[in-house]
């Protein structure tokens, strides 16, 4: 091609990185939202699927303990793990003001609500498996209680383990005002753990039992 | 629209690439690999037209018509209502191939660059709104049509309601056989079903139960009707109307397993009399002939009790076929070989040998226990 | 130099080629291309290993064919014909198809918006390498030990694996935990692939461009990777599930427990249905973009082009249980899924007027892109019509299951997708290597395979209609299937014989090609603007586009096609 055309029409980019068509726009969208809301998409879809067979088999079981029979509303638990996304806003929002220690500490709280309630989870689990006899085996309700709660928990355990990797750079003094973007994008994961979590309590504890 | 002059590059490169492949032809490897491909093609072709097919044609296996499963040789009132259905969407589906494959070639021949091409871009056409909106609102109508026929047909075979006198009959799929039995009549049987058949006038439609002991199965008799899965854990339903006598073959068909493609179906159409007569014969005990009676007692004392049933006897196994009234079916192992003693004696001795996988396990009989179990088996009409 | 130059390092005005390489041995070579996040060296690795596994499917399927070609036949046992059949199309579905559309949408997506890699370059090589790992541990499955009835492990349990067929009492061995750990591993690299164009298409356009001026192909993908999304979790969940079940003892599909088989069914079939449109959108992208080409004028109907690939993308995610019509639903389920199934196929048919508009008027060169694309819409009418017979639910009732739909998904994967794979392959090597294929060979390939693919499938067609289901590893003379069943096994003879000549072209002419500078088919978009093949940061100065055709506004600034958009 010719290169002197090429020059003048196809003008440069001076020297950035990229230069998008939205630049033009005014508003790029930030690569890791996208990316987070696409595996958000793809997760939500995963779980749809866990949920539906869940209501599918509701009231289907041949034997063994019902959901009415054996299920306690998991109150404390939840309230503990919605208002985690309480506070990893506000941890994101000091983030943000570039406060590292009122971040360090809103994040900190963030785990350990998190923490808890995987404790609590655990400890319903305990008590269902021991005390009332149901487990994965036991029936339908036991394959589809376990598999649709504990996807959710496995997500909770992911969430936390990230939480602990910025917990440690926080401590080590490396999180500042700059990677605001990128933890907003793990917060997006986490209200996404939340946000399932509403749904899983809806559908087990509130419309199953 | 546009009509505009090329770049003289571009005259070059359209001009290079008419040009032979220079590596292909100045090269002598490259020209006689050319060669080699194209003569091992044709000779290919040639051996293809001339020897294989015109083979295949003579050693093709002399078919009996009535026995070839064509959904277009529909013998059932469900199956005649899917055949006319098949017709007016093939009707439908071959105007739109014509028309639009007729102005695909019309396209190809008119507007191919011609040699004495200048090498203008033709205009350029985005677009046209009159033209896209003709070509959705066409299939959408055409879309409309199909679909109110297709939901005739549903509700005309799915829907239909069952007569009082219609034939109660339950399939049962099992891992490798179809367990047959009919609970107003008290008779069980496997792999050939007996209908009546619906002639001059009286209808006799025969409704199938269908359910499943381990796997998905299907149940396919083309001439008689379109197909219904049999699903554990789940009861399907469907209907035949057979209206000539006769054998009408099909199979499974629904993978199920190793032994899937010899699990076959026969279903015959009986006249009301003949059918009567058979019922009458299936409802009896199994034949006790004191000559057989050592065969008799292998059966018992083997583990065949295991998994047979024969009425009269100690064995009520369900795993596999009822064998009180064997010798009334024509084939064995679900249309596997035909039954005969000779058959049956080798399907005793080695199951896996004519249907591999086949859940039977070998005896392990003796040459004389064999003898005399087959004799006794053969009584069992 | 190429060390030095990693994506996204701008250091001023760099050379337009990259040709200078220093002298590297094999084994950097291969480290290379072991440790790349190059989106080019990515695509091409996802591309040969779809190949790869298209040679090995279509051995498999060779098998197949030589079993059935006679009836009664004992070429095969049952065992290895039902690891056959089930393998070949896992294969075909998961190894060839998902790579090849991925690879190419790895490699032309950033060059065709004018970016320099994918958004997320790192986790593009993960992805491939999921990929690979998922395919070999599938592949292991042959050798791995005792399976269901002892020939090997390979599943044999058919591609989309129905319960309870799949469960610990009928599935014995591991076969089918072969089948479900290889897809699911690289259904998880499909996702983070998905995910990675998506941000690449919705971040990184160059300037200029809008969602309104990106190629269709960019478009088409876009909505292919939002469909894989949606559609591939589906298919995770319910592995896990049957995992669950083969593992730990749940009753997800145990029918014995209460468990149910349909619902495996719907849960695959929401994946299965839209997985199929993901397959045959990047055919779609290819024809969009080559036939405007050969056809010497622009797209006709572009936003209508885009508005029906975004109707078919939502109108397919209800169509799943028309895989279903002989279940057992109710007659309102069954019209229902009839309608929506009939419904699709409006805006899949309107793209085929699209192509045929393009077409029309122009002055139409047959290079071999041209001739695959042109027995593509040939091939994708007729296979779009054996669907609309089989969205007719009772015409259902009788072809289901059978060798009609056997030949109809294989006009629509093989007649359809492969033929445009093909064409892709001949329009884009030439920018991937800087060599053209051999037009010569070029033609025989088509050729052979054409007659091959119609011999083979247009044939099929008729056992079906006579009655012969599928999967099957052997049938009885007498219900005349023989001969067609013959006639359908002697096709694959030119298929073979036409992919001996597409896979000798391609090793021919990375030799002795002619070299094919940056624009050999004087085409319109931004990837004919760099070098062939281009340098590892694409493009010297990111362009700035006006128009969907940024080439054609260069080589007729008298009259640009901003005018006219």
């Amino acid at each position: 091609m010719n290169a002197a055309i090429a020059t003048t029409y196809l003008e440069s980019d001076t020297g950035r990185v990229t230069s998008t068509a939205a630049a033009d726009a005014g508003t790029v969208p930030s690569k890791g939202v996208i990316g987070m809301t696409c595996l958000i998409i793809a997760e939500s879809a995963i779980f749809t699927i866990f949920v539906v067979a869940y209501l599918y088999y509701l009231g289907k079981d041949l034997s063994g303990p019902t959901p009415r029979q054996v299920l306690e509303l998991p109150i404390v638990n939840s309230i503990c793990l919605l208002s985690s996304s309480a506070t990893i806003t506000f941890a994101l929002r000091s983030l943000r003001k570039g406060n590292a220690k009122k971040f360090g500490f809103w994040w900190l709280i963030t785990i350990a609500l998190g923490a808890y309630f995987l404790l609590g989870t655990g400890r319903e689990w305990h008590h269902l498996i021991h005390d009332q006899g149901l487990t994965l085996q036991t029936n339908l309700f036991g394959t589809t209680f376990y598999s649709l709660v504990g996807l959710h928990a496995s997500h909770v355990v992911v969430g936390l383990l990230a939480l602990s990797i910025v917990m440690a750079f926080a401590f080590a003094g490396s999180v500042k005002r700059e990677h605001a973007e990128r933890v907003h994008v793990l917060g997006l994961y986490w209200h996404f753990v939340d946000v399932v979590w509403i749904v899983v309590f809806t559908v087990v504890y509130i419309i199953g039992r | 629209m546009k009509n505009l002059p090329n770049s003289s590059q571009q005259v070059d490169l359209i001009r290079c690439l008419d040009a032979k492949d220079v590596w292909m032809t100045d090269s002598r490897t490259g020209a006689r690999l050319t060669r080699s491909v194209g003569r091992a093609s044709l000779l290919l072709f040639w051996l293809v037209a001339f020897i294989v097919i015109p083979e295949g044609v003579l050693a093709a296996e002399k078919t009996d018509p009535t026995l070839v499963p064509s959904i277009f040789t529909p013998e059932s009132a469900p199956a005649h209502a899917i055949s006319h259905l098949a017709g007016f969407v093939l009707v439908v589906t071959g105007a739109i191939f014509v028309v639009v494959a007729g102005l695909l070639l019309y396209a190809v021949v008119r507007f191919r660059r011609r040699a004495y091409d200048d090498g203008t871009e033709p205009p350029q056409v985005y677009g046209s709104g009159p033209v896209e909106t003709a070509w959705t609102t066409v299939p959408f109508l055409i879309v409309i049509v199909l679909t109110l026929a297709t939901a005739r047909v549903i509700q005309e075979v799915q829907d239909a309601r069952k007569p009082v006198a219609a034939l109660d009959v339950q399939v049962i799929g099992h891992q490798w056989w179809w367990e047959i039995r009919y609970p107003k009549l008290g008779i069980v049987t496997a792999n050939e079903l007996h209908v009546p058949v619906s002639q001059a006038g009286t209808r006799l439609p025969t409704f199938l139960d269908l359910r499943s002991a381990d796997v998905v199965h299907s149940f396919w008799v083309p001439r008689l009707a379109g197909k219904t899965d049999l699903i554990p854990n789940k009861v399907n339903s469907m209907w035949i109307e057979p209206e000539r006598t006769g054998l009408f073959v099909g199979q499974c068909a629904k993978y199920c397993g190793t032994q899937h493609a010899k699990m076959l179906l026969r279903v015959y159409a009986d006249t009301p009399e003949d059918f009567d007569r058979w019922v009458a014969e299936q409802k009896k005990l199994a034949e006790n002939n004191p000559d057989v009676a050592a065969g008799r007692l292998v059966f018992e004392r083997t583990a065949c009790i295991n998994c047979h049933a024969i009425n009269g006897t100690v064995g009520d196994g369900r795993f596999g076929p009822d064998l009180t009234h064997l010798m009334s079916r024509n084939t064995l192992a679900s249309g596997a070989l035909t039954n005969s003693p000779e058959g049956l004696r080798t399907w005793i001795k080695s199951p896996d040998k004519l249907k591999p996988g086949v859940l039977m396990p070998a005896m392990n009989l003796n040459d004389s226990d064999l003898d005399k179990l087959v004799a006794y088996l053969t009584t069992l009409k | 130099m190429n060390g030095a130059i990693r994506t996204g390092d701008l250091g001023g005005a760099l050379p337009l080629d990259s040709t200078a390489e220093t002298e590297k041995s094999v084994f950097d070579s291969i480290h290379s291309w072991l440790v790349t996040v190059d989106h080019k060296k990515l695509g091409l690795m996802y591309i040969m290993f779809g190949l790869f596994f298209f040679v090995v499917a279509g051995l498999e399927a060779c098998l197949i064919r030589t079993q059935l070609a006679i009836p009664n036949n004992h070429f095969l046992s049952p065992q290895l014909f039902n690891q056959l059949f089930t393998m070949h199309g896992t294969t075909m579905v998961f190894l060839v198809g998902m790579p090849l559309i991925f690879g190419f949408a790895n490699y032309l997506v950033p060059l065709m918006i004018g970016a320099r890699d994918l958004a997320f370059p790192r986790l593009n090589a993960f992805g491939f390498w999921l990929s690979v790992f998922g395919g070999l541990l599938l592949y292991f499955s042959f050798i791995g030990g005792e399976g269901m009835t002892g020939a090997g492990s390979a599943p044999d349990v058919g591609w989309f694996a129905y319960a309870p067929l799949t469960g610990k009492a009928f599935s014995k061995g591991h076969s089918t935990d072969y089948w479900i750990l290889g897809i699911m591993i690289g259904g998880f690299g499909s996702i983070a692939t998905a995910a990675n164009i998506i941000t690449t298409i919705l971040c990184m356009r160059c300037r200029g461009m809008t969602l309104a001026k990106m190629p269709l192909l960019a478009w088409i993908n876009l909505i292919m990777c939002g469909m894989v999304l949606i559609a591939v979790s589906p298919l995770t969940a319910a592995q896990i599930m049957l995992l669950l079940d083969r593992f730990v003892g749940s009753h997800f599909f145990d029918t014995q427990a209460g468990g149910s088989a349909t619902l495996w069914m719907h849960f695959f079939w929401i994946f299965g249905h839209p997985e199929v449109y993901v397959l045959i959108l990047p055919a779609f992208a290819f024809a969009s973009e080559i036939i405007p080409v050969f056809s010497r004028k622009a797209i006709f109907g572009y936003p209508v082009m885009v508005g029906a690939t975004l109707a078919i993308a939502f109108v397919s995610l209800s169509v799943w249980a028309h895989h279903m019509f002989t279940i057992g639903m109710t007659s309102t389920s069954n019209t229902f899924f009839a309608i929506s199934t009939m419904l699709v196929g409006i805006p899949t048919g309107i793209k085929i007027f699209n192509w045929l508009g393009t077409m029309w008027g122009g002055k139409l060169r047959f290079d071999t892109p041209m001739l695959f694309s042109t027995a593509f819409l040939f091939q994708f009418l007729i296979a779009g019509l054996t669907g609309i017979m089989l969205a007719a639910a009772p015409f259902n009732w009788q072809l289901n299951d059978s060798y009609f739909v056997i030949a109809h998904f294989h006009f629509v994967l093989v007649g359809a997708l492969v033929f445009m794979i093909f064409a892709a392959v001949y329009y884009w090597f030439p920018k991937a290597t800087g060599r053209l294929l051999s037009e010569r060979f070029g033609k025989w390939h088509f050729w052979l395979f054409l007659i091959g693919f119609h011999m083979t499938f247009d044939t099929m067609h008729i056992p079906g209609i006579l009655g012969m289901p599928r999967r099957i590893y052997t049938y009885e003379a007498g219900r005349g299937w023989g001969i067609w069943n013959l006639i359908v096994t002697v096709g694959v003879a030119f298929q073979v014989f036409g992919t001996l000549v597409f896979v000798l072209n391609i090793l021919l002419s990375l030799r002795k090609g002619r070299p094919a500078g940056k624009d050999p088919w004087d085409a319109w978009t931004l990837e004919w603007s760099t070098t062939s093949p281009p340098p590892e940061y694409n493009f010297a100065q990111i362009p700035t586009v006006k128009s969907r055709r940024p080439l054609w506004d260069i080589k007729h600034p008298s009259d640009p096609d901003w005018r006219y958009e």
